[in-house]
């Protein structure tokens, strides 16, 4: 797949494809044999994805994870789940076009799923306000929550939002609420839940569905309490790329950062050239990983369930603890 | 324009150098008002009724019959986690910020007694970088909730607080989860959690146990939201209506329950433990 949207480090991957784009024409164009030609320039084109995938840093990886062309929930639903019935509304306001979810089959298990749904162009990003929910956006989410917990059946949430949308109806219907009961109410849920974290996680609006019994985070996917923007502007206050750059080495957001500080239980290799570059393989990854973690998960009493999660999340954090 | 340049002598305002001892101007009415006097009104200007940051002390005074009683966990320290350096590393700021505010982290916990009831209290500093929530202050947070569980006590928190401790990255929000699940567990052994909001209570802690209480109070006036003031206007570009996101704005839209002014915040939480937690405390 040719980017059209090359990021700043793939320029060079951009421009071997563009070279290899041009010998195919020329050999359609003029008869010509230059298979050979292509082979050789794909396989180095090949080793140069590979080679800059595997040292992306921080900020790159940032910028693969908020990657236009990258899946996203609907994406994967689409493809990893058959059967998806969407199932709108929180039943006190709207129906907030940046949460979907509904019920799925998952290799045969029923499941409900649910994530943030950012868009593509300027028509899908006015109706899904750019993956930023308000609170019905939450309380949706809560409603399809408690309603997998009454019938049992395990939750995938989807993570991918800048954050929670910092506006006036949010806040007035109450965004820090509906995000704490979330909260409140996953730590609790009788029913399992997984959560991946596919693109962005940006903040309490990522972690507002992101409470989980197994938290799982793509290779170029990002988690983190401020945007490297947010966090530049406020602590170095500064707005360059090389303060954001520095902002996004210093808030450890990346999955390997994040698995190593106990946040994330798995990390989800990407194709390479990152999951924007095959969907399908992408998708594979995520339903065999999160079928396998419901497997595990299934065969928990629910009273285990609990206590482990419990247990999970009172663990996190670090901190010095001396008698005085 | 050399021609037309007047020199002109800077008009110096006569002013009566006051000692800030005895005299502090209000930050709502800029009404000069002596010490003393603001003291005796439980640190709400008499004029306008705003309220000056009281700080731990002042809210324990304030609330506990008396004072602390059991203070728990003082001897939790915060780590520098992610190696943080901002303007200076992490640990130094955590340093200044202890001395500035003459306590070891942005909570105290303990327990003491509201109108002879006994209870699970934390108070935030605003003094202590911001109130801000990291790994410390959640762990303590969760364990207050905890102690209050297995003693079947009321929890009371009075929070104050600019949101996440961002040195702490997303350990920070993690707290979030942290705190809410222990706040989850006390509503389910059915004790009661009364949450008080002060100047201000944003980001982190208001989208996790500051909002989870069974009775929500805000102060007057307070700054109650998610997002600050400054992300929204620069998100939407627009000016935000008078008195958004303060504490009448939030009774107004179903946010809190009550407003109460710091007079009678006291009586108040008495009220209203009474009627949520008689019988709680086994041993009365």
């Amino acid at each position: 797949m040719v980017s059209a949207q090359p990021l700043e480090f793939e320029r060079s991957i951009a421009e071997l494809e563009r070279q290899i784009e041009r010998l195919r024409q020329l050999a359609a164009g003029r008869g010509l044999d230059l298979s050979a030609e292509i082979r050789d320039l794909e396989k180095k084109l090949e080793g140069l994805r590979e080679e800059t995938y595997r040292e992306l840093t921080p900020i790159e990886r940032v910028q693969v994870a908020r990657h236009p062309q990258r899946p996203y929930t609907l994406d994967y639903i689409a493809r990893a789940f058959q059967d998806f019935i969407e199932l709108h509304g929180d039943r006190g306001f709207r129906d907030d076009p940046a949460v979907v979810g509904g019920w799925a089959r998952l290799d045969g298990r029923t499941v409900m799923v649910l994530g943030q749904q950012k868009g593509r162009n300027i028509k899908e990003n006015l109706l899904r306000n750019f993956g930023m929910a308000h609170p019905e956006g939450y309380r949706k989410a809560l409603r399809l929550m408690r309603l997998a917990e009454k019938f049992r059946r395990p939750v995938i949430t989807l993570i991918d939002t800048p954050g929670a949308y910092p506006g006036i109806g949010a806040e007035e219907r109450g965004i820090a609420e509906a995000i704490a009961r979330n909260l409140l109410v996953m730590a609790i849920l009788e029913t399992p839940i997984v959560s991946v974290i596919i693109g962005e996680g940006g903040s309490g609006g990522a972690l507002g569905i992101a409470l989980a019994d197994r938290v799982l985070m793509f290779e170029n996917a990002m988690y983190s309490v401020i945007s490297p923007e947010g966090c530049a502007s406020i602590l170095f206050r500064e707005t360059t790329p090389e303060a954001t750059a520095r902002a996004a080495a210093s808030l450890k957001l990346t999955a390997p950062d994040l698995h190593e500080l106990g946040v994330v239980d798995e990390i989800l290799a990407e194709p390479p050239g990152g999951a924007h570059r095959d969907w399908d393989a992408a998708t594979q990854t995520l339903r065999e990983a999160a079928a396998h973690h419901l497997d595990e998960l299934s065969h928990m009493p629910i009273d285990e369930l609990l206590e482990t999660r419990y247990a999970k999340y009172r663990r996190m954090g670090s901190w010095t603890e001396v008698e005085a | 324009m050399a021609w037309f340049r007047k020199e002109r002598k800077k008009l110096v305002p006569q002013r009566r150098e006051l000692n800030p001892e005895l005299w502090l101007k209000c930050d709502g009415c800029a009404e000069i008002l002596y010490r003393a006097k603001v003291r005796e009104n439980h640190n709400v200007c008499p004029k306008c009724g705003f309220h000056f940051r009281i700080g731990v002390d002042g809210y324990t005074a304030l609330l506990l019959d008396h004072g602390f009683e059991v203070v728990t966990d003082a001897c939790l320290g915060s780590v520098d986690p992610l190696g943080f350096v901002d303007s200076k590393p992490y640990p130094e700021r955590l340093e200044a910020a202890a001395r500035r505010s003459g306590h070891p982290e942005a909570v105290v916990t303990g327990e003491g007694h509201i109108d002879g009831i006994r209870v699970a209290f934390g108070v935030m500093d605003f003094e202590f970088i911001g109130g801000s929530m990291g790994s410390v202050v959640g762990e303590k947070i969760a364990r207050l909730a905890e102690r209050a569980r297995e003693r079947r006590l009321p929890l009371v928190i009075v929070s104050a607080s600019g949101g996440a401790r961002m040195m702490e990255g997303v350990l920070s929000l993690m707290q979030m989860a942290k705190t809410a699940a222990a706040i989850a567990r006390l509503h389910q052994a059915r004790l009661p959690y009364v949450s008080i909001l002060t100047n201000p209570t944003t980001g982190g802690v208001t989208a996790s146990f500051a909002m989870l209480g069974d009775v929500v109070i805000a102060e007057p006036g307070v700054l109650i939201g998610f997002a600050g003031p400054r992300v929204i206007e620069q998100t939407i570009k627009q000016e935000l209506p008078e008195g958004f996101q303060r504490a009448e704005f939030l009774l107004e839209h179903g946010m809190v329950d009550l407003i109460v002014a710091r007079p009678q915040m006291k009586t108040t939480l008495a009220r209203l433990l009474h009627h949520m937690a008689d019988g709680c405390d086994p041993s009365g």
